[in-house]
C-alpha cells in the first residue's frame, strides 16, 4: 500500500494508536493468563485486576459503574446481545421498535427476531436522518419491550436526540438501547443524566484494537445470554476474556481529548465548506448542525460513487460510497434511501470520515482531487449540464 | 495489488475514448438507468452509401467496467459495417478488455446493448427493417432480457423475476415477483415499459407487482 495514502474511511475502522499497542503488549507476553479468581495464581489475579481496571475506566467514561459493562467482540455482538438478550428474557414474545437507518447488526437482528415470531416496528426518519418522534410515540404499544435507536448514523453522521427519546421511554417504562459506536468519546453520554438502559460501544472507531467492544447494561436491567459457555462477564458473555484488547480499549478511551474532537470538527467543516463553494450540484447528506465531528457525506450529482472512489484511490485517498456498485449486495444505501433520497442520490454519495491521523493538508488535498475527479466524470456523464440530457434528473 | 479490474479496464477508465455526443446522430440509444447506478448513451453516424459506422460516441454514468466497456465497444464498432457491429458480443468486448469481474456483468453488458439498440434505431428511422414481426411471448421474453434485475445485476428473466407473461388484445400483461413497495419496483417497471411500449402492435403494457 502507498504510504502517502490519505485515509478517510475512519468510520469503517481507525488505525491503532501505537500507545494503545504499547499498553496491550504486556498482556500478550507477560501477564497473559486468563482472569482467575483471587484464590488462584498471581498472574491470573493480576490479569483480572487489569481487566477490571479497564472495565472501570471505560464505564466511568459513560458515567456508569464497572459492574454495568459487559465486554464483547464489538458492535455487532453488543447489538445482538442487547436486542436478543432483552427480547428472549420476556415471558411473552414482546414488541421491538428500531429505526430504519440502523446499522445492519441491529436491522438484521430485528429481522431475525421477526422470523422467530416477535413483532418489530421500523421508525422512519426525516430528510436529515432524525427519527420521526411522533411516529415513535404512535408505535408504542402495551407490549413494547425495547426501543433501539442509534446515537448517530454510520453513514450520514446524524445525531439523534437521545435525551428526548430516553425520557419518553422512561415515562412509559420501556427499555431503551442505543448503538453509540460512532459517538462514543466524540459526543458525551452520561447515563447518570440520560436514562438509557443499554449502550453499544466499540474500540475500533477510536484507535483501539478491533475485536473488542462492550455493552453497557444498567444493573437493574435483566438480559439473557446469547452464547452458551463459561461464566465470564458476570455469566452474560461466555468465552476467554480478551484482556489485552480490553486494556487497549481503555487506553484508547483515555487518549481521546476534547481538543481532538474540535480538530475533527474543524476538518469536517472546512471540507464541507470548500466542496459546497467550489463544486456545483452537490448535496450534503445528513444534518448540518447535529452531526458527529468526524463525518461529512456528500452527493456529487450526475456521477457514480464507485467511479469516484476508484479515481480517488488511484490518487491515494480512501473514502467510501453509498453506491450499489460499491457494495457487496449491489443495493444502494438504505440510509440515503431512508432520508428520502432517491437511488441517484445514493449512487453519487461519498462518505469522508476523519481521525486523529488526518490534518488540514489532507482536507486541502482531497478537495483538490475530488474537484478534478468529479469534473472529469461529469465530462463523460450523459446526465447534468455537461451531458446531453440537461437536468433531466432534478436535484433534491 | 490485486485489483478486480484488468490493467486495460483501468486504462480505459482513466482515458476513455470516443466520449461525447454527435450532432444530428443517425442512431441513438440509451441503456440502463441512473436509478440502477449505470447508464450508457450512444450516438452513431452511418455512411448512407457504404453502411459503415463513420463515427460513434458514448457517455457513461456508471462504474469503471461500464465506462471501459463503453469505450472499447465504440473503438470496435468504428469503421465497421452496421451488420458487423451488430454481431459484437459482450464476450468479445470483455475479452478485448482482458476480462471483467463477474459481478459487474450487468454494468458492462449495457454498452453492448446500447450499440445494438442504436443500430436498430438507425434501421428503423431509415426504413431498413422490412417486416414488422407481431409481438409474441417469445418476442417479449427477448426484450425482457434487456431489463436488469438490480438485486442480482442480471436480467429479469434469468433471475426468475418475471412470474407470468400474457398477451391479450394488443395488451401485454407482465407479473413481477417483487413486492410493490420494494426499492427497485419503480425502476424495474420503468425499464420494462421502455422496452415494450413502442412496439407497433401493442396498445398498452401492464406491469403488476406483488401486493
Amino acid at each position: 500500500m502507498n504510504k502517502e495514502m490519505v485515509y478517510l474511511d475512519n468510520s469503517a475502522v481507525t488505525r491503532l494508536d501505537k500507545n494503545v499497542l504499547k499498553a496491550m503488549q504486556p498482556y500478550f507476553f507477560d501477564t497473559y493468563a486468563v482472569a482467575t479468581s483471587e484464590f488462584a495464581y498471581t498472574m491470573g489475579i493480576e490479569a483480572k485486576e487489569a481487566l477490571n481496571k479497564a472495565r472501570m475506566k471505560i464505564a466511568e467514561s459513560l458515567g456508569a459503574k464497572k459492574e454495568e459493562l459487559i465486554f464483547t467482540s464489538g458492535t455487532t455482538e453488543s447489538n445482538n446481545l442487547a436486542l436478543k438478550g432483552i427480547m428472549y428474557n420476556q415471558k411473552e414474545k414482546g414488541h421491538l421498535i428500531v429505526s430504519e437507518i440502523e446499522n445492519f447488526s441491529v436491522l438484521n437482528t430485528a429481522q431475525r427476531l421477526e422470523k422467530e415470531g416477535y413483532d418489530v416496528s421500523y421508525i422512519g426518519v426525516d430528510g436529515e436522518g432524525k427519527i420521526k418522534f411522533e411516529e415513535l410515540k404512535a408505535e408504542i404499544r402495551e407490549d413494547t419491550v425495547l426501543v433501539s435507536i442509534q446515537h448517530a448514523n454510520q453513514e450520514i453522521g446524524t445525531v439523534q436526540n437521545i435525551k428526548k427519546i430516553a425520557k419518553l421511554l422512561k415515562d412509559k417504562n420501556i427499555l431503551f438501547h442505543t448503538d453509540a459506536t460512532h459517538t462514543f468519546r466524540r459526543i458525551p453520554i452520561d447515563v447518570s443524566e440520560v436514562p438509557v438502559d443499554l449502550i453499544t460501544i466499540s474500540a475500533h472507531t477510536i484507535h483501539g484494537p478491533r475485536g473488542i467492544g462492550a455493552l453497557f447494561k444498567k444493573d437493574s436491567v435483566k438480559i439473557q445470554k446469547i452464547m452458551n459457555g463459561g461464566f465470564q462477564e458476570n455469566n452474560l458473555r461466555a468465552g476467554v476474556e480478551n484482556i489485552p484488547a480490553a486494556v487497549g480499549f481503555a487506553k484508547a478511551v483515555e487518549l481521546i481529548t476534547e481538543e481532538e474532537n474540535k480538530k475533527l470538527k474543524n476538518m469536517r467543516d472546512k471540507l464541507i465548506e470548500r466542496i459546497e463553494a467550489e463544486i456545483d450540484d452537490v448535496t450534503l447528506n445528513g444534518s448540518r448542525k447535529d452531526r458527529i465531528p468526524q463525518n461529512a457525506n456528500i452527493t456529487f450529482h450526475y456521477v457514480e460513487g464507485e467511479s469516484i472512489t476508484l479515481h480517488l484511490d488511484m490518487r491515494g485517498f480512501a473514502v467510501s460510497t453509498g453506491s450499489a456498485c460499491f457494495s457487496k449486495s449491489l443495493e444502494a444505501s438504505h440510509v440515503i434511501l431512508g432520508i428520502g433520497g432517491d437511488h441517484v442520490r445514493a449512487h453519487g454519495s461519498i462518505r469522508f470520515t476523519f481521525s486523529r491521523y488526518n490534518n488540514d493538508q489532507d482536507v486541502e488535498k482531497v478537495v483538490t482531487a475530488i474537484k478534478e475527479v468529479v469534473e472529469n466524470l461529469r465530462e463523460i456523464s450523459p446526465l447534468g449540464k455537461k451531458g446531453s440530457e440537461k437536468n433531466e434528473f432534478s436535484l433534491q | 495489488m490485486n485489483s478486480p479490474y484488468s490493467d486495460k479496464v483501468i486504462q480505459y477508465f482513466q482515458n476513455p475514448k470516443n466520449v461525447g455526443d454527435i450532432e444530428d446522430p443517425d442512431g441513438v440509444a440509451k441503456e440502463g438507468s441512473p436509478a440502477c447506478g449505470d447508464m450508457v448513451q450512444l450516438h452513431l453516424k452511418v455512411d448512407e452509401k457504404t453502411q459503415l459506422i463513420e463515427d460513434i460516441k458514448f457517455r457513461s454514468y456508471g462504474c469503471a467496467s461500464n465506462i471501459a466497456t463503453g469505450s472499447i465497444i465504440t473503438e470496435m464498432a468504428k469503421g465497421s459495417s452496421i451488420d458487423e457491429a451488430k454481431e459484437i458480443s459482450w464476450q468479445q468486448a470483455a475479452d478485448e478488455l482482458g476480462g471483467l469481474p463477474a459481478v459487474k456483468n450487468h454494468c458492462s453488458v449495457l454498452a453492448v446493448d446500447a450499440l445494438k439498440e442504436a443500430i436498430r434505431d438507425y434501421e428503423e428511422k431509415n426504413g431498413l427493417i422490412k417486416e414488422q414481426l407481431p409481438t409474441t411471448i417469445e418476442v417479449v421474453k427477448e426484450r425482457l432480457k434487456h431489463v436488469m434485475n438490480p438485486i442480482h445485476g442480471l436480467d429479469v428473466l434469468h433471475t426468475n423475476l418475471i412470474s407470468n407473461i400474457e398477451i391479450d388484445n394488443n395488451i401485454i400483461l407482465i407479473d413481477v415477483d417483487l413486492d410493490e413497495d420494494h426499492q427497485f419496483a419503480p425502476v424495474v417497471k420503468e425499464d420494462i415499459l421502455e422496452k415494450l411500449e413502442h412496439r407497433w402492435d401493442i396498445k398498452k403494457v401492464k406491469v403488476s407487482f406483488q401486493k
